[in-house]
């Protein structure tokens, strides 16, 4: 039977904002956002790596939240959707999946566009295939990918570069 | 984005409007169901069943409860005093269907026992404290070994068979006799997948103990068929159970049947006083046990083809397999009748239909649901006549397709498909891949030996039910016709709000019911608030109400169309009041204060706010003959069904026919046997569009997991009934790196069936699958290769065409040419 679980201290600085908290080292990150946080647009679609839904940008690195442990990101810097917009505009690369209809649940796009921010942050002008390959751990059940591949493309064009 | 008095009417369907459910969405602000907290809310988690068929012995709970933080545990046991079991859509069913399994378990991973706990990771470590003891029984897993009845999974039924019924129409016999050629094919095989949303089933529920009413916020997709259910197996009043849905991470159908988990944290909360019990579905319980689309199999196939290719009758069994409960069941026992003949003009047939359980995790409504196994079957018996008669697929799709002036017709078992133009859309289709450039560049391949295959898949989605095919099941069905639900009102302040019975998911009902309800009152759809999500105390639900089978376009928008006709109605009378003048002196606009209503004669002007206030509260100036106007209009539109003929199995069954026709190139690796396109088109009609990139986006959407299902996506077991794809890493859902580029392509031929002439559209008719398995039998027949099953991958191509042990056209087909 387990015992009771020591709790461990954790300080992170997510969207700008530091936070610090006592939390079970088993916690993942991606519940340290959403249950500690309340920041619920970082979402959970298969608990194993495979969907990106969980994806937010740890130390300038997309990681899949679900496949890390919050303690891991001690003294981190987190990027999450919630701090994409600045004074409340949307930032180029949400208006870009916006603009091409590169959504339709909603469910993993705030995943897509942190690994788009990820992949215009090194990479301006991305190939077809880089963009492909960018976003391949990045599972979407509605749009066919189609129109998600052009906003990444509008999002390059517009020089929207993280 | 003003309109103006006087100016040109602008209209908003059939606009590019720019979708209203994007903003939160784009900005991490969506309300899913997981993201809900409550105050005092406590975690549930299922203990499930490792085994496929065994004999409970025991469940202990007793340790899980002596550990902190546990608040309660639920078994089978405890629960089957306080429930009835589930319905049965089935007649005479003998079969009883409980969330938990009682005695006995019938599919790995089906719920013995919950427990309850402070935290989730409480309740995830109370969970592996649950004891259970289970006597293994034998499984079955196959649909045609599950007849034989040598293990049957529900002792009370006697038998593993849920339904059988003929489906005959015709002169079969004379056909048979009368015919040039016939194709003979022993067996074909559709493969069980899921569409698999993003976003796990998710029920957050409460048994408040003060008012004995039960309040879900959920995902569950078809609210409105849950609350059916759930009434009945709680013993509760149906107006007791609230349930709200906000922002669904998609369903494609498999969240239809999220009922029993729905049971599961009612009784939960009770036996924890009523405290709100949040479950959340981990991925692979989503795999194992929440639904799987239809697995079926086709026997002993026979067509009768006349001596210039056109058929004329085929015969066939068809075997279909629900998993270890029917639920939803056995309706798709029916549904695919909707598109009998599919887009082709036989008129005699006949098709033995039979349901079975098996060993497997249940079934339920998926994306194409029923009619995309009908289709495919009926695809793969066009193109292996084709290649048996030496016809070329396009050709022989040609000589058989129902004719563009045969339209509205009607099909051998009595459905009336409204529009449609199939070689129209073939000719497009062919035009964007470049089909003769194909033809020769595949000419040449073949000469270097490579592997190139050319196909072309035409599909329906059957869009709008008649509920009343339920009684071709059960004769004893109280379910017919169908309907839907919405309101349009003025709010206090004179806001323009509109609510509906549907429950999107991502298909964009805010943004388009807004584009219709602007029409009507014309003012841009920006002033118009759609609520979000389903709520039964918005009361504008039906039983028929929630967001299935290709229909808000047509049943949904149809209800907010009337619903909006109605308030204009009343604003008009309203206005011409106040105006002092006649109901068809008043316009309506947008003017200096914004929406109005202004009288052509005088000019002078009242706006909403000016409406909703004598309504609501300055009622004094109301004269009582307009007493009945409330600015609060409830609409609830009917579709114009018959009850079908249940002893002849004929009637119309469903509203619109959308029709899709997809052309792929693939071509298959000699050394790895991997498919790759090479090109793939996607043409569609679903009649008038509202929003053409909301369309188009349904279609790729649909194409994606066609072509996932076709080639990565397949719902694996072994002989003793284990799932082998319970995490995505197996079942490999399709990604950014497999999905080909669509050429997208469509037509329009507006539904006579709809107000607005749009088709449901959203399933799509799984036409990839289809596709694919002709373009791999063209790229394969010449090695004797027939594509027998849906689910196509490197290992299936490996063993047909170095192994032999499938696929092969010598022992599948056989053709007999008779003397003309």
């Amino acid at each position: 039977m387990p015992e009771t679980i020591e709790k461990t201290p954790v300080k992170l600085n997510v969207n700008g904002k530091a936070y610090a908290r006592n939390i079970e080292p088993r916690m993942l990150l991606v519940e340290f956002l959403r249950e500690e946080l309340d920041l619920t647009g970082t979402h959970v679609g298969c608990d194993t790596t495979y969907c990106g839904a969980c994806t937010v940008l740890m130390n300038a690195a997309a990681v899949k939240s679900c496949t890390v442990f919050a303690v891991q990101s001690d003294g981190a810097e987190i990027l999450t959707v919630e701090g994409l917009e600045k004074d409340g505009q949307l930032h180029p690369i949400q208006k870009a999946f916006g603009d091409s209809y590169g959504l339709q649940c909603g469910y993993c796009t705030p995943g897509l566009l942190i690994s788009t921010y990820q992949l215009l942050s090194h990479n301006k002008q991305p190939s077809e295939k880089e963009i492909r390959k960018a976003i391949a751990g990045n599972t979407c059940r509605c749009t066919g990918y189609q129109n998600i591949f052009k906003a990444i493309q509008l999002a390059a064009q517009n020089k929207t570069g993280a | 984005m003003a309109i103006n008095f006087g100016g040109e009417e602008k209209k908003w369907v059939g606009k590019a409007l720019p979708r209203k459910e994007e903003d939160r969405l784009l900005r991490g602000r969506g309300r899913f169901a997981d993201d809900i907290k409550l105050r005092d809310m406590a975690y549930l988690r299922f203990v499930r069943s490792p085994y496929a068929h065994a004999r409970i012995v025991s469940i202990d709970t007793s340790a899980a409860e002596a550990l902190a933080g546990v608040v309660c545990t639920l078994t089978g046991k405890e629960i089957v005093p306080q429930t009835q079991p589930f319905i049965e859509i089935g007649p005479d069913s003998k079969v009883r269907d409980y969330p938990f399994a009682v005695s006995k378990v019938r599919y790995q991973g089906e719920p013995v026992a919950a427990v309850v706990a402070e935290s989730a990771s409480i309740a995830d470590d109370a969970a592996e404290l649950v004891q259970v003891e289970y006597e293994a029984l034998e499984p079955v897993v196959d649909a045609e070994q599950a007849l034989q009845d040598k293990s049957i999974l529900h002792e009370e039924a006697g038998t593993n068979k849920i339904w059988n019924g003929v489906f005959e129409y015709g002169d079969v016999e004379k056909a048979f006799q009368d015919a040039a050629s016939v194709v003979r094919i022993d067996r074909l095989h559709f493969h069980r997948f899921s569409s698999t949303p993003l976003e796990n089933n998710v029920v957050i529920g409460e048994w408040n103990q003060k008012d004995d009413h039960i309040y879900y916020s959920c995902n569950n997709s078809f609210p409105s068929f849950a609350i059916q259910f759930l009434s009945a197996h709680l013993n509760v009043h149906i107006d007791r159970i609230r349930v709200q849905t906000s922002d669904i991470g998609g369903s494609f159908g498999i969240k239809i049947t999220s009922y029993p988990q729905m049971a599961v944290v009612a009784l939960a909360s009770k036996k924890a006083g009523g405290r709100p019990i949040k479950w959340v579905e981990t991925r692979s319980e989503h795999m194992t046990s929440s639904a799987h689309g239809n697995e079926r199999t086709f026997r002993d196939t026979r067509v009768a083809l006349d001596k210039n290719g056109v058929i004329t009758a085929i015969t066939s069994r068809h075997i279909d397999d629900c998993g270890a409960y029917p639920r939803y069941e056995p309706l798709g026992c029916v549904i695919w009748s909707q598109v009998f003949p599919g887009v082709y003009r036989f008129k005699n047939a006949r098709i033995d239909f039979t349901q079975t359980v098996t060993n497997k995790c249940p079934v339920g409504p998926n994306r194409g649901y029923s009619r995309m196994q009908h289709l495919w079957f009926l695809e793969r018996v066009i193109d292996i006549c084709a290649h048996e008669l030496a016809i070329p697929g396009d050709e022989m799709r040609m000589r058989n397709y129902i004719r563009p002036e045969e339209f509205p017709y009607t099909t051998p078992n009595g459905c009336v498909y409204d529009s449609g133009n199939y070689p129209r859309m073939l000719e497009l289709a062919k035009q964007l891949i470049g089909w003769d450039e194909w033809k020769k560049t595949q000419a040449e391949a073949r000469k270097q030996g490579r592997l190139i295959g050319i196909g072309i898949g035409t599909t329906l989605d059957s869009g709008t039910n008649n509920f009343g095919q339920s009684q071709i099941v059960n004769p004893g069905a109280p379910f017919s016709g169908n309907s839907q639900g919405a309101n349009c009102k003025l709010d206090i302040y004179g806001e323009v709000v509109v609510a509906v019975g549907s429950c999107p998911q991502g298909q964009g009902h805010e943004t388009t019911a807004a584009q219709v309800v602007a029409d009507v009152l014309s003012i841009p759809p920006d002033l118009i608030t759609v609520r979000t999500g389903f709520d039964t105390e918005r009361n504008v639900h039906t039983g028929f109400s929630g967001t299935y089978a290709s229909q808000f376009a047509v049943s949904g928008l149809s209800a907010v169309h009337g619903a909006a006709q109605k308030l204009k109605a009343e604003m008009k009378r309203l206005a011409a009041f106040v105006l002092e003048t006649k109901d068809d002196d008043i316009e309506f606009g947008v003017g200096a204060q914004g929406p109005e209503l202004r009288a052509k004669s005088t000019g002078k002007s009242i706006n909403y706010w000016g409406l909703a206030n004598i309504v609501n509260v300055n009622s004094a100036v109301l004269p009582p003959a307009m007493y009945d106007i409330t600015l609060n209009c409830r609409y609830i539109w009917r579709a114009p069904f018959k009850v079908p003929d249940k002893q002849r199995k004929y009637g119309n069954l469903t509203l619109t026919y959308a029709s899709q026709l997809h052309i792929a190139v693939v071509e298959v690796d000699r050394e790895t046997f991997i498919p790759a396109f090479l090109d793939y088109v996607a043409v569609d009609d679903c009649g008038t569009v509202i929003n053409p990139p909301i369309v188009e986006g349904q279609v790729y959407g649909a194409t994606a997991h066609g072509i996932g299902a076709a080639l990565l996506e397949n719902c694996a077991y072994d002989a003793v009934g284990n799932m082998l794809t319970s995490t995505f890493s197996d079942y490999t859902p399709i990604t950014a790196v497999n999905m080909p580029k669509i050429k997208y392509g469509h037509i329009q031929t507006p539904s006579p069936h709809s107000y607005s002439g749009a088709k449901g559209m959203g399933e799509g008719g799984a036409a990839p699958i289809h596709t694919i398995s002709a373009a791999l039998q063209d790229a394969l027949f010449s090695n004797g290769i027939i594509i027998e099953d849906s689910f196509n991958n490197a290992d299936s191509l490996f063993r047909a065409l170095v192994g032999k042990e499938i696929c092969q056209a010598d022992k599948l087909v056989k053709l007999e040419r008779r003397a003309s």
